[in-house]
């Protein structure tokens, strides 16, 4: 088979089509803000095939759910998460302790040794990666530290780790993490994200405590896509004690959530926090509905104020690029780093914070609902540096 | 964005070229891009170290031959090493004697259990088996309730009641069992590997049904923790293999790598999309080449290969750089590619295609309007569409519906495209012809260049790039076709 040849012809028509379609798109000046009722031309975008319609009108009718359906079966664990957690904060050093082999194991090593040695440096270096801070990060961290070294003459280990560790929490510092308010409520807070890193439940625990601290919360059921995304959202919403919204399955997100904003300055209610489809950031389809979602956001009763990014602390490198194309897609105003409380230690953070200047808000600790708190940088850093 | 391990390797192999072969030192250089390309990729640190030192030991004293320059070499080492780290042995399900054949699932929360629990499902369905689901996840809000409702799109019952998991799997077998259905699929809660009480429940839970095979659910953009949860799913639970989900992201997925590697079984499955059927058994090579960014060439050419007939291809290639292809060959061409799947999944597998294009949706509905416009030419106006003057681009633009300056764009690109090709085949055709006589040197005429400008002016190599010149697109730099070791082979 001469596969040179038909490479040829499948690249040339395939490049050649996507060219096509590109351009076609270009010339033209995209309609980023395709009119309603625009003919699907070529250019327009594009919608994925078993998602809904993206340029549906904002205003599809949207059930108000009054009655819940709880599904008995997850009303059982739905139980499990009423037993109340203990009501003080977890701090992030007893949780992430559970978690601490990993880095634990290299500053071990790095205290055992009288002085700073290649074999320290080599330690340093693979507990960093190992713990997805990546490569380059790494590079620029232990860079720093050598300057520091030699200009500051350390060569007590200890003095060494101490150093690296206020680096780190240096670098994640010097952000204003709290949740941001509009002025005349409702304040809209987004949450986006790819597949499954726990924008439902965030949803759930956030409104939680934000009822707790005696604000009303409207949810909206924006995620129309996965199966029974919203009935999860539903028993989050009574569990919470929040008023919810939901559309139809396979209906239109964006008015999902512009029905929440209107219901929300109906009834006075202060956040409405829209829950959006997991998307993988590589799907342009997918990323111009949630622009979309946002701009409809925008246009109805209230303001949006966050747009937060839900990020799984397993995530590996790619997690940068998730931060990056969803904020070129949304403007992210923060991260959400959930699952903290496994083995992960979820280093990616540094580059996110770094290269795109978006902070973590919230961190995920554990499974009920009291177990999502603010960020802190320097707790953060104190625990994967805890050398106790 | 990441660079392809090849990528990376020009620079170094520049300089290295008028050499004969690779000192130690050389090696070292070359090792260390690697390593950085593998961490990059998110494979473990520990399976980094040990591939880095195989790849060493072969690397060093590799020869220069004719067919391959040293990096193109290099790369092959580690390709191979790559690939045979990834497959070794593949799972294939062997179907119990006394059904049904139990399948147990487990892995984190949000890597994909439920929905791949119903891909499953699916997929022995097509193969004639009577799946039945088991929702035995009672943690997560309505996760029973999205089973439910993915069950009922493929036509799968499911099975789950209000008691506690273990209870819901025992049954769940039972049911299987009076009802006649051949393979059982039991979806658990999602877990931290290292909550001592759920990784018991889990042990329950499999204790209870006894499965034929486990296996843990992994996301692909899982970091470097994917080894410790492998390693503590596997220790629980004894896994058969791994089910790897969200291929469809731009993940490198070394984490895949590393869990087989640490933990030695084979990944089973890969999950490639939102829809229930996007969901196929795994290929260790088509993973290496994307841990190392080249694409899925293989792939691309195994689907090429189904479709095409080797003398239409050539007929129209000659065509296309001779300056002869009309609207009718483009026609033809596009109605070929289309039944080699979704254009953009296509254009995704394509080494050195700009981000740009690939994230361009292309839907079918857009080609189906493309064609619109092509029906609706008259022949003489697809021979030849400079004759196409408005009151002509009018009529088209009735007939097929669309906005007269749709007519012009399209006609536009690809009279640009034509020009470009009718450039290319000055080159082109002669050395196509060559081609066909000279069998043996097929390695030759294949796009070997290491991007540097060796190749980019004259051959076939140079048309991929084409596209990538137009302004505004060249994000990426200069791409040839492939680097990709044994290519065509």
């Amino acid at each position: 088979m001469e596969i040179v040849l038909v490479l040829i012809l499948v690249a040339v028509l395939l490049a050649g089509t996507a060219t096509f379609v590109f351009f076609g798109r270009r010339d033209r000046g995209v309609p980023v803000e395709p009119p309603p009722a625009a003919a699907p031309l070529p250019t327009t975008l594009v919608k994925h095939q078993s998602r809904p319609d993206v340029e549906a009108q904002p205003h599809v009718e949207v059930e108000i759910e009054a009655t819940i359906e709880a599904d008995e079966l997850a009303v059982d664990g739905l139980e499990a998460l009423l037993v109340e957690a203990p009501v003080e904060r977890p701090s992030f050093r007893d949780r992430l302790g559970r978690a601490r082999g990993l880095l634990g194991g290299y500053l071990t090593s790095v205290m055992s040794r009288a002085g700073i040695d290649q074999q320290t440096w080599d330690d340093l270096e693979e507990g960093l990666l190992r713990a997805d801070v990546g490569v380059s990060t790494t590079t620029a961290l232990l860079d720093d530290l050598r300057a520091k070294v030699k200009a500051d003459g350390i060569k007590d280990p200890s003095a060494l780790l101490d150093v690296l560790q206020a680096d780190v929490a240096a670098r994640l510092g010097g952000f204003d993490r709290s949740l941001r308010y509009a002025e005349v409520a409702p304040s809209v807070w987004l949450f986006v994200g790819v597949n499954g890193v726990g924008k439902t439940t965030t949803i759930g625990k956030l409104a939680k405590r934000e009822i707790a601290d005696g604000r009303t919360v409207v949810l909206a059921a924006g995620d129309t896509f996965r199966a029974a995304a919203a009935e999860q959202l539903t028993m989050w919403a009574e569990r919470a004690g929040a008023d919810l919204v939901r559309g139809n399955e396979g209906g239109d997100p964006a008015s999902v959530i512009f029905d929440a904003t209107e219901r929300a300055r109906s009834r006075h209610a202060d956040v409405v926090m829209g829950d959006t489809a997991g998307r993988l950031h590589n799907k342009s389809n997918l990323m111009e509905e949630l622009k979309k979602i946002r701009r409809v956001a925008e246009k109805g009763a209230g303001t949006v104020t966050e747009v937060l990014l839900v990020l799984d602390a397993t995530t590996g490198q790619n997690g940068l690029i998730q931060a990056k194309e969803f904020t070129d897609a949304v403007e992210l105003t923060g991260v959400v780093l959930t699952k903290l409380d496994g083995s992960a230690k979820g280093g990616i953070v540094l580059a996110i914070q770094q290269d795109l200047g978006i902070p973590v808000k919230l961190v995920g600790l554990g499974e009920s609902i009291e177990d999502l708190v603010e960020f802190d940088p320097d707790e953060f850093a104190a625990a994967l540096f805890d050398r106790s | 964005m990441f660079e392809s391990l090849s990528d990376r390797f020009d620079g170094i192999f520049t300089r290295l070229r008028k050499r004969g072969a690779l000192s130690a030192s050389d090696v070292d250089e070359v090792l260390r891009e690697i390593r950085l390309a593998l961490l990059e990729a998110d494979v473990n640190f520990t399976v980094v170290r040990s591939l880095v030192g195989r790849i060493r030991e072969r690397a060093v004293g590799v020869e220069v031959s004719k067919a391959l320059n040293p990096a193109q070499q290099v790369v092959k080492i580690v390709h191979e090493e790559l690939t045979e780290s990834l497959g070794g042995e593949t799972l294939k399900i062997t179907f119990a004697s006394k059904p049904p054949t139990v399948i147990l699932l487990a892995g984190l929360q949000g890597s994909g259990k439920t929905t791949n629990s119903a891909k499953l499902a699916a997929y022995f369905k097509k193969q004639g088996r009577n799946p039945l689901l088991v929702g035995a996840d009672l943690q997560r809000p309505a996760a029973v309730e999205q089973l439910r409702t993915l069950g009922a799109q493929i036509n799968v019952p499911v099975f789950s009641e209000a008691s506690d998991p273990v209870t819901v799997a025992r049954r769940g077998l039972e049911e299987a069992r009076a009802k006649g259905r051949d393979v059982l699929i039991v979806d658990t809660a999602g877990r931290l590997s290292i909550d001592a009480e759920l990784m018991a429940q889990v042990r329950e839970i499999s204790d209870a049904v006894n499965p034929h095979y486990t296996f843990l659910v992994v996301d692909a953009m899982t970091g470097q923790d994917a080894v410790t949860v492998a390693e503590n799913f596997h220790a629980t639970l004894n896994l058969d293999g791994v089910i790897l989900t969200k291929l469809d992201g731009d993940a490198r997925g070394g984490a895949a790598l590393s869990v087989k590697e640490i933990v030695g079984k084979p990944i089973a499955f890969a999950s490639t999309g939102e829809k229930l059927d996007d969901f196929e058994l795994f290929h260790p090579n088509r993973l290496a080449d994307r841990i190392l960014g080249m694409g899925d060439m293989l792939t691309l050419i195994e689907k090429a290969e189904e479709v095409y007939e080797k003398d239409q291809a050539q007929e129209a290639a000659t065509k296309l750089l001779e300056g002869q292809f009309t609207l009718d060959d483009f026609l033809e061409q596009m109605q070929q590619i289309k039944k080699m799947g979704s254009l953009n999944k296509l254009i995704g597998m394509m080494p050195g295609v700009p981000k740009e294009l690939k994230n361009v949706q292309i839907e079918d509905k857009q080609l189906a309007r493309v064609e619109g416009i092509i029906h609706s030419m008259t022949p003489a106006e697809r021979a030849d569409p400079d004759v196409i003057d408005a009151s002509r681009r009018g009529r088209i633009a009735k007939g097929s519906g669309v906005d007269p300056a749709d007519v012009t764009g399209l006609v536009k690109q690809f009279m640009e495209m034509r020009r470009m090709m009718k450039q290319l085949g000055g080159f082109g055709t002669k050395k196509l012809k060559s081609k066909r006589k000279d069998k043996g040197g097929k390695n030759k005429q294949q796009p070997r260049g290491s991007g540097s400008g060796r190749v980019t002016a004259k051959g076939p190599a140079k048309i991929p790039k084409m596209p990538l010149s137009l302004p505004g697109l060249n994000e990426t730099g200069p791409a040839g076709l492939p680097k990709l070791p044994g290519f065509g082979r």
